[in-house]
């Protein structure tokens, strides 16, 4: 694994390897560390473990809230994603193909949600959603609609810089040629652009529903009472008790998203968009 | 089929210039190479034909229509881009169809204008392949049948052949010739490689800073260029510096050679001689142009020798003879005759057409 041909060009290789095996080993210690340990068997969480089971799973059907929370996100995400996409694929397709004045201005705006702390942006939206009902008397807090209203905010800064990142890379002489053909711009942004950032466009559509279903700051201040999403049933459950239950919680979700990325990648190259 | 009309149009990028007043026909059929150094305008003026970018003065009309103002989408014309702009998840034979597509012909006229299009760029059995299974040349060929099937109007090629290698370059080019004369379709192609200008166009425009310098054959451009880039920019000339002469048939140089020509222009100041034009003796010869010289570079290019020669004003002359057997060999050092076809020299201004 370590080869080269001076001792100086060995250590540097053998500093770069330790580099990547120290990053690494961070960023999946805690994955790691979760999933094992939802197969505790013991109640109270301590090491080393008195044995393994599968209990805390079969637990988790008990739990409504978790159930019902995983239902409420999900459906969020998915709501949250599909507006995301209706708004930032005609809004990247502007901002790259057009000849928008102030291009930058827009682009940065859009990107905002990303600087401003999202504890301010749940309450911002409270109080916006609250007046809304009270001008309108239109119920929307606590529906999925507003949920997905905050969230949205949440997805469409990382779902416009995948879908810039995307279209930026497609030739534009590809797009003159179609125009050339007698394809109209409608036309050619369906049949010739769409499909080559298909890619990008499912990987934006993955980053908006994890971003939107693990989110709590927002949601925290857009639920109902007796309503929960599932972040939020986590967090309530770990004030009053701290067992592998949550673990098993986050082993599913890990699960659930690495099975969704495995199974994109199978249909489009996610390293080509992202 | 039709021919195409340029009048005067101009293409302004904020504050420059790219295209200055350009006015242009191109008869029914014809083949135009439009010729010029890169950021002369040419491909800006290809492009506004197309409709990629909308003329700013000026009108631009294919057959009887007035297309200055219509999308791309609308003028029926083929464009050949320089990479071939493939679309590179469509085979070969749905990016043949595109343009049909479009036009909602019916299937099965598709699927036989796409066969005879794919026949004549000699690709039938690359159908069902992707432009990335494809060789460079391949994707060319696709790239000219894609533009050629919806039976332009005109046809528009963007440097096609600058991608390909140079033995690929010489087929590509005889081939491309080949298909405009058999579709007799109205051509425009832009190049700033003014051997393959040459061989193909009937035609040519040559270009500079957005200005038209010339347009003519490529015999009328070779032999009697209107200003010195143009002559410098097709083919390899002397250019001496002077002034017509009081006889009115010759040319005096500043080294104070009276030079016998074949025309001189209004305001000449220059004097081109094509190194082919100078025919060289060994020794001592007189007659009319016969100037006493000096080898000063033989070099052998198999078929020819170039020669540069000094002559007795310090004047130099690059000439270029036809090599004959070992005993006609030139060196360095030897006393020569350059003898210049009074048939073939012209007195050109030197100044160009610029931007005013």
């Amino acid at each position: 694994m370590v080869r080269g041909r001076g001792l100086s060009e060995r250590l540097r290789r053998l500093a770069f390897a330790g580099a990547v095996a120290v990053s690494l080993t961070l960023i999946l210690a805690p994955l790691v560390l979760v999933v094992w340990l939802s197969f505790f068997r013991n109640e109270i969480l301590s090491l080393p473990p008195e044995g393994y089971s599968l209990r805390w799973y079969g637990a988790l059907a008990e739990q409504h809230q978790f159930v019902t929370g995983f239902q409420l996100s999900a459906l969020v995400a998915l709501a949250a994603t599909a507006a995301g996409l209706l708004v930032t694929l005609p809004a990247a397709f502007a901002l790259t193909r057009g000849e928008l004045p102030g291009r930058a201005a827009i682009l940065h705006a859009l990107m905002s949600p990303l600087i401003v702390p999202a504890l301010v942006v749940g309450a911002g939206l409270y109080l916006a959603l609250i007046e809304f009902e009270v001008e309108t008397g239109l119920p929307v807090t606590g529906t999925v609609f507003g949920f997905a209203a905050g969230h949205v905010l949440l997805t469409i800064p990382w779902s416009l810089r995948l879908l810039t990142a995307n279209l930026a890379g497609v030739d534009p002489s590809i797009e003159d040629a179609a125009l050339s053909l007698g394809a109209t711009p409608l036309v050619t942004a369906l049949k010739v652009t769409l499909p080559l950032i298909w890619p990008g466009v499912v990987a934006a559509a993955l980053f908006s529903f994890v971003v939107s279903f693990g989110n709590i700051e927002v949601s925290l201040f857009l639920v109902q009472p007796g309503q929960t999403t599932l972040p939020i049933a986590v967090l309530q459950y770990l004030e009053w008790k701290v067992d592998p239950t949550v673990a098993a919680v986050s082993a599913l979700q890990i699960a659930l998203v690495a099975a969704a990325l495995l199974i994109t990648d199978r249909f489009v190259s996610l390293a080509k968009a992202v | 089929m039709a021919a195409l009309h340029l009048s005067n149009i101009s293409k302004k990028f904020a504050e420059v210039l790219a295209v200055d007043d350009l006015s242009l026909d191109v008869a029914d059929g014809e083949f135009v190479v439009l010729l010029g150094p890169s950021g002369c305008g040419k491909t800006t003026t290809l492009r506004m034909i197309a409709g990629f970018i909308e003329a700013s003065a000026g009108a631009v009309r294919i057959g009887a229509r007035d297309v200055t103002h219509d999308p791309p989408y609308r003028r029926n014309v083929g464009f050949v881009f320089q990479n071939y702009a493939l679309f590179p998840h469509l085979t070969v034979a749905e990016n043949v169809a595109f343009g049909l597509r479009r036009r909602r012909r019916p299937e099965r006229e598709i699927a036989e204008r796409v066969a005879r299009a794919l026949a004549l760029v000699k690709l039938e059995g690359f159908e069902t392949r992707m432009p990335r299974q494809l060789s460079g040349g391949q994707q060319q060929r696709v790239a000219i049948a894609r533009a050629l099937v919806i039976a332009p109007d005109v046809l528009l090629l963007d440097e096609p052949l600058s991608n390909l290698d140079a033995k690929l370059r010489r087929d590509v080019r005889a081939e491309l010739r080949r298909l405009q004369q058999l579709s007799g379709i109205t051509t425009v192609m832009v190049t700033h490689d003014q051997d393959e200008a040459m061989s193909i166009g009937d035609r040519l425009v040559v270009m500079n800073h957005g200005r038209v310098q010339q347009i003519g054959t490529p015999q009328a451009l070779y032999r009697h260029p209107a200003n010195r880039f143009v002559a410098g920019f097709i083919g390899r000339g002397n250019f001496l510096a002077g002034a017509p002469g009081a006889d009115g048939r010759s040319f005096v140089t500043r080294g104070g050679l009276a030079i016998i020509c074949a025309r001189i222009d209004l305001g000449a100041d220059t004097l081109l001689i094509r190194p082919e034009n100078i025919a060289v003796h060994p020794g001592r010869a007189s007659g009319v142009n016969c100037f006493a010289a000096v080898i000063e570079a033989a070099v052998f290019q198999g078929s020819a020798f170039d020669l540069d020669l000094r002559l007795a004003t310090g004047e130099t002359l690059e000439a270029q003879v036809a090599a004959g057997n070992a005993a006609a060999d030139w060196t360095v050092g030897q006393q020569v005759t350059a003898m210049i076809d009074p048939d073939a020299a012209v007195g050109i201004v030197s100044s160009s057409s610029l931007p005013a």
